[in-house]
């Protein structure tokens, strides 16, 4: 007699789609049938009819462009404070009382709880805009990126002090590559936190961009073009997740947890 | 003319004494191993050694070769690195990819340089840590318990390709160990270590007779044993 399996069976490739795909079927069906009011929430094909009338008319992807354009500088910016302060205070204990500490405070202070104060120093144009999607997007990647740094594998340095290699060459081949891992965690978390303020930002005073489109429809009870709004933000956040997944797969190629 | 002296080394951790007064000299191109119980001090004696105990209040006189490597329990590749790259790490000139090639050669892993470490076994993994070590040409190697991890059949390869390795090579060793069997199959000379000191030593001397050899070795061990209080004399 075999035992009786107590672990689910292996998962099927895309059986992660069934419950999207359901709830989908659910409102296509509950549009037709008129269950659900289309002035609360349009119907599929609506959405998708209204989708393409947008990129047709040229109004989707110019906003989608300054709305790409914003986060990305924003998140560049973060990143790359981020990554260079996590080595300034990751590499060294005068860094690390410095830089730490204020981090560690900032940590505390959400990103968005920042934007009057931003409005005040950077007015409420471009600049402030940047800003609060830099901020957001900097402390993951600092945190994650400055504790991969610090737990480094002792025995890796013990392996570094008996092959006396100088810090430099510890640093290049043995403390920056192990905290890779962390920091690409670090920059995931940074992608979202980005379209996070990404979609704040723009329905502070935006006149361009996905959510001054979004914005503006609701002003005008336009709840296709919303829905289409909200469907590109979807897009735009999968798209960065699975850029950055396959960036870490390459960089990372070495992991057996990712091979698997 | 020894390659290390150690004179009244002594460690201490909070309060109590780890090392309380060891004399060591190990020649040029001897094998030494260091048996002792868990806590007689032997891996803080090889750590005293590598420099290692950088955080270790203690005092004596410690001398080693600028030139040494070592091999820990852990094979501790980089696992970021392909085999190749690892036994490179370190390595300086411009012939270094041939020598970490050759090394890698003699450990029997040819072919496998592109490998990441998580491809090989634990028993493969263990020897390209001893090619990293040996591709420097220590003039004293190191190992802690290097093959404490690895199964028996494993173990008894690692032995003979350690044995022909240091036969060429000519480095001395110091093999930190429990495994009384490996002492006596590797080294010329056993020290055992007990509570911090030396308590005993035993010169390796095996008659090439198979029988006799036998006979011999189990004598040797039957008495390292007695000394690590594992058997008694009856």
């Amino acid at each position: 007699m075999t035992a009786q399996r107590l672990s689910p069976p292996p998962a099927l490739r895309y059986g992660w789609l069934a419950g999207p795909l359901f709830l989908l079927a659910y409102w296509a069906a509950a549009s037709a049938v008129g269950l659900i009011d289309n002035r609360i929430l349009p119907s599929p094909w609506v959405a998708i009819s209204t989708g393409a009338d947008l990129v047709r008319d040229g109004r989707l992807p110019i906003n989608l462009l300054i709305s790409l354009l914003r986060a990305a500088e924003g998140f560049v910016l973060g990143a790359v404070v981020g990554i260079a302060l996590a080595l300034l205070s990751g590499l060294s204990r005068a860094g690390d009382y410095f830089v730490d500490g204020i981090a560690q405070v900032k940590r505390a202070v959400p990103a968005v709880a920042l934007i009057p104060f931003f409005i005040l120093w950077f007015g409420v144009d471009e600049g402030m805009k940047i800003m609060v999607i830099a901020i957001g997007a900097f402390t993951p990647v600092y945190l994650h990126t400055h504790t991969a740094l610090r737990a480094i594998d002792i025995r890796y340095v013990e392996l570094a002090e008996t092959l006396r290699i100088g810090y430099w060459r510890f640093v290049r081949h043995i403390v920056l590559p192990g905290a890779l891992p962390g920091m690409m965690l670090g920059l995931r978390f940074g992608v979202m936190a980005a379209l996070l303020g990404l979609v704040v930002v723009e329905e502070v005073n935006a006149t361009s961009g996905i959510g001054y489109m979004i914005d503006l429809a609701r002003t005008y009870a336009q709840s296709d073009i919303m829905l289409v709004g909200l469907v590109t933000y979807v897009v735009i956040g999968v798209i960065a997740d699975q850029t950055l997944l396959r960036i870490e797969r390459k960089v990372l190629s070495w992991r057996r947890t990712l091979v698997a | 003319m020894s390659v290390v002296r150690v004179r009244n080394l002594e460690r201490h951790f909070t309060r109590k004494g780890v090392l309380n007064g060891v004399d060591l000299d190990i020649a040029e191109g001897e094998f030494v191993a260091l048996l002792g119980r868990s806590g007689s001090g032997k891996s803080t004696l090889l750590r005293a050694l590598a420099g290692l105990d950088h955080e270790a209040r203690g005092s004596g006189l410690i001398e080693v070769p600028d030139d040494l490597a070592v091999v820990f329990q852990d094979a501790r590749l980089l696992p970021w690195k392909t085999v190749l790259d690892n036994v490179v790490f370190g390595l300086d000139g411009p012939d270094a990819a041939t020598r970490a090639r050759t090394a890698l050669a003699e450990v029997e892993l040819n072919g496998r340089e592109a490998s990441w470490p998580y491809e090989l076994s634990g028993g493969e993994q263990q020897r390209v840590a001893l090619a990293r070590a040996l591709v420097r040409e220590p003039r004293l190697l190191l190992a802690d318990e290097p093959f404490g991890a690895l199964d028996a059949l494993t173990k008894i390869r690692m032995h003979t390709l350690l044995r022909h390795l240091s036969a060429i090579h000519r480095p001395a060793v110091l093999l930190v160990t429990h495994d009384v069997e490996e002492a006596i199959a590797l080294a010329g000379r056993v020290i055992v270590l007990d509570h911090g000191k030396v308590a005993h030593e035993e010169r390796i001397i095996l008659p090439d007779d198979g029988e006799e050899r036998a006979v011999r070795s189990l004598e040797i061990r039957k008495k390292l044993l007695v000394q690590l209080g594992v058997e008694t004399t009856s």
